[in-house]
């Protein structure tokens, strides 16, 4: 028997504000990270979770390996520029992409709702068979499980991805320096809006698709090329806003951002204006920042134009020498300045 | 973009950012009575462009903000009866009641649904015949006219089983209070352009002719707020308390006629509690009686309850222009956008929101 003063009444619980889990505990903003950081991380804690990057980098006997997973719960399953499979491979793939890693091979689970027509799921597995061979990655083991009709949302696909990390090759939040460039390959926004539109069943001028693809190849250009990266992020939920916030928190430096530069296509500016959403937070599936040495800036954009994903490929920020603090700043389009914070949960759309 | 860009242009900013300056001799403090064009100021960092003589104040005009504490649990509450679908634009989900929230609500179970449009909630109603949809009917003058179609169309269609929870408010009787209220520090107001647009702008004339102070129609993009201030201090420099507009683009003086007949027909004017401000009256639309059945308090049983408000949230002072969000005692420490006070601190339109995400510092390290 314990002692009575042994005896306490609070929560074992490590995040006591919320009794149950809400949606925007995986919208990449404050509360996923809270939840990340109180629960998984501290539960989990180990070395290459510290480094809080895509995926872990992992030393064995001869070389080192990357890992990363991750699941796929869109709804609806498919959006014009692709579905549940291109996300689920490209989503890991990229994650590899970002670690610096070259994929070897993914793995691929699947927990399928009774009654999912058989042919939805041909056109997904036809999906992750096509996304893998554009991206050379076999997938190489898998699982399946059904549960009760009512208990899934039709399909939840999970994937995990093995890639080979190069000898001297290292790439994470916290190798950002000062004076560091921001490079990003594209426009924002789009894959975020385009799941958006067929979900809500909203309808704009022109049809957004989404900006799904696989990041092996620009990424590997910058590598190989030579370029000087020190970090690399793709942009998913939480969008451009929160993986420049998340890098630069970890990294412990300021980051400011020049508005101008962020390319946002017209028809998905129309529609976040129209809704209330900042592009800025929206998510996509393409798009990635290289924070690369300033002295190699002016190369990584001309390799980044000679690839298919980063023609578009821009300046949009810097790491500022004389301010320090894990804090992102913005310059905006008339000229003033403002902090970019993280999200709180997920952007609602607003009322007026 | 067209019709955007041009309204966030840096060169014009400054320009007009430089004629304010010129303009300006003595202190001024005018209010934007929308929270659009609060967040507006905030995010793009118009006021960093203003001359410091100006102090830009911020209104009552965030309607998830000002709907009352009452109104909240009975959302909550009628969610919460099994069967019943609850419909309601995205922002009201995260506005704190007494026993928290709608996303809280549909975490433990009840179906509560994000809609764009009252007529979406109205169809939600027609597949689910057998179900009582409720929309959330929040907002100023600018949603009461299509959450009135959705009446109307309910009731042409007889669909039986769709209701509204009304909170409707109404601007010049707040901007009325404000003037009225003994603490009042707002020389001159830009009043909100997409209010305008359905209601027009007469309305206003009386107001400032009887307070003696200018009234600027003005847009949301930031070279609109820059031009709607300088037409401000220009009147408050040549002691003039006008009606003047400077969103001519989209208001017209007699505004929509179509749609106020439309918020006429289904609706008629009541007294309002507004969170954190207190009953204002005449500030409010109810249904009218050919329209009742549609009333969801009603059907509910739940009309006649009312709550008290937390004394920490000082939400009501910064609705009023009183108080900055930062000069809150509670700001940023105890209420933050995970755990809000008020409504000020979770709506997007809120002005404790805008400076805790655009303005705030926020710690090292902190998540």
């Amino acid at each position: 028997m314990r002692d009575a003063e042994d005896f306490v009444l609070s929560c074992p619980i490590p995040i006591s504000e919320y009794p149950q889990v809400l949606l925007a505990h995986g919208g990449g903003g404050k509360l996923m990270h809270g939840l990340i950081e109180k629960m998984f991380l501290a539960a989990f804690r180990n070395p290459p979770l510290e480094v809080r990057h895509d995926g872990a980098v992992l030393q064995a006997d001869g070389g080192r390996i990357a890992l990363s997973t991750d699941s796929y719960v869109v709804r609806p399953l498919f959006f014009p520029g692709g579905d549940i499979g291109t996300l689920a491979v490209n989503g890991t793939v990229n994650d590899l992409a970002m670690c610096g890693a070259r994929p070897l091979a993914l793995g691929a689970a699947f927990i399928l709702e009774e009654g999912l027509p058989m042919e939805t799921l041909w056109r997904v597995v036809r999906s992750m068979q096509d996304a893998a061979a554009a991206a050379g990655v076999p997938i190489v083991t898998g699982d399946t499980k059904v549960v009760d009709r009512g208990k899934g949302d039709g399909l939840f696909v999970t994937t995990a991805g093995l890639g080979i990390v190069p000898p001297g090759r290292d790439i994470r939040p916290q190798r950002v320096r000062s004076g560091d460039v921001l490079l990003l390959n594209g426009d924002v926004g789009r894959h975020g809006m385009a799941v958006m539109a067929v979900r809500e069943g909203l309808s704009f001028e022109s049809e957004i698709t989404s900006d799904c693809a696989p990041l092996v190849q620009p990424v590997m250009a910058l590598l190989e090329g030579g370029v000087q990266v020190h970090c690399l992020r793709d942009l998913t939920r939480g969008g451009l806003a929160g993986a420049v916030i998340e890098i630069a928190r970890a990294a412990g430096v300021h980051v400011e951002l020049e508005e101008r530069a962020i390319p946002v296509r017209p028809d998905v500016q129309g529609a976040c204006e129209m809704l209330g959403l900042d592009p800025l937070y929206v998510a996509n599936e393409g798009r990635f920042v290289a924070f690369v040495a300033p002295q190699d800036a002016q190369r990584a954009l001309e390799i980044l134009w000679g690839t298919a994903l980063g023609a578009e490929a821009r300046i949009i920020g810097r790491v500022e020498a004389a301010r320090k603090g894990g804090l992102v700043t913005m310059t905006t389009t008339i000229g003033a300045s403002r902090v970019v914070d993280m999200l709180s949960g997920e952007q609602l759309p607003r009322i007026c | 973009m067209r019709f955007i860009h041009e309204y966030r242009d840096a060169r014009a900013a400054r320009r007009l950012a430089a004629a304010i300056a010129r303009t300006t001799t003595c202190p001024w403090t005018i209010m934007e009575v929308c929270g659009g064009q609060t967040h507006t100021i905030v995010k793009f960092g118009v006021d960093e462009l203003l001359p410091p003589q100006i102090t830009l104040v911020h209104g009552p005009g965030c309607p998830v903000c000002v709907t009352p504490l009452e109104l909240i649990d009975k959302a909550v509450e009628i969610a919460s009866i099994p069967g019943v679908i609850f419909c309601s634009f995205g922002d009201m989900l995260r506005v704190p009641g007494t026993h928290g929230d709608l996303l809280a609500a549909r975490a433990r179970g009840a179906d509560v649904r994000v809609v764009y449009s009252p007529l979406d909630a109205l169809a939600v109603a027609r597949a689910h015949p057998r179900r009582q949809v409720v929309f959330f009917a929040v907002g100023f003058e600018t949603t009461a006219p299509a959450n009135a179609l959705a009446v109307v169309q309910a009731q042409r269609q007889g669909v039986r089983n769709f209701s509204l929870l009304v909170a409707h408010v109404l601007v010049p009787p707040a901007m009325e209070a404000i003037l009225a209220s003994p603490g009042n520090r707002v020389q001159g107001f830009l009043a909100a352009g997409h209010v305008c647009t359905v209601m027009g702008y007469e309305e206003y004339r009386p107001l400032a002719a009887r307070y003696g102070v200018p009234i600027v129609v003005t847009g949301f993009e930031p070279l609109d707020i820059l031009q709607g201030v300088y037409m401000c201090v220009r009147q408050l420099e040549e002691g003039r308390a006008e009606v003047e507009n400077q969103y001519v683009r989209s208001v017209r003086p007699q505004g929509n006629r179509a749609a106020r007949e439309l918020i006429a027909q289904v609706f008629c004017v009541v007294p309002r509690r507004w969170r954190g401000i207190g009953e204002i009256p005449k500030s409010g639309l109810g249904l009218q009686p050919a329209y009742a059945d549609f009333d969801a308090e009603r059907r509910f049983g739940l009309a006649g309850r009312g709550v008290e408000e937390s004394t920490e949230c000082r939400s009501g002072l910064v609705l009023q222009g009183v108080l900055k969000p930062p000069q809150c005692p509670a700001f940023g420490t105890r209420c933050t956008p995970e755990h809000p006070l008020g409504a000020t601190m979770v709506s997007s339109e809120g002005a404790c929101a805008a400076y805790y995400r655009y303005r705030r510092v926020p710690a090292q390290g902190a998540l």
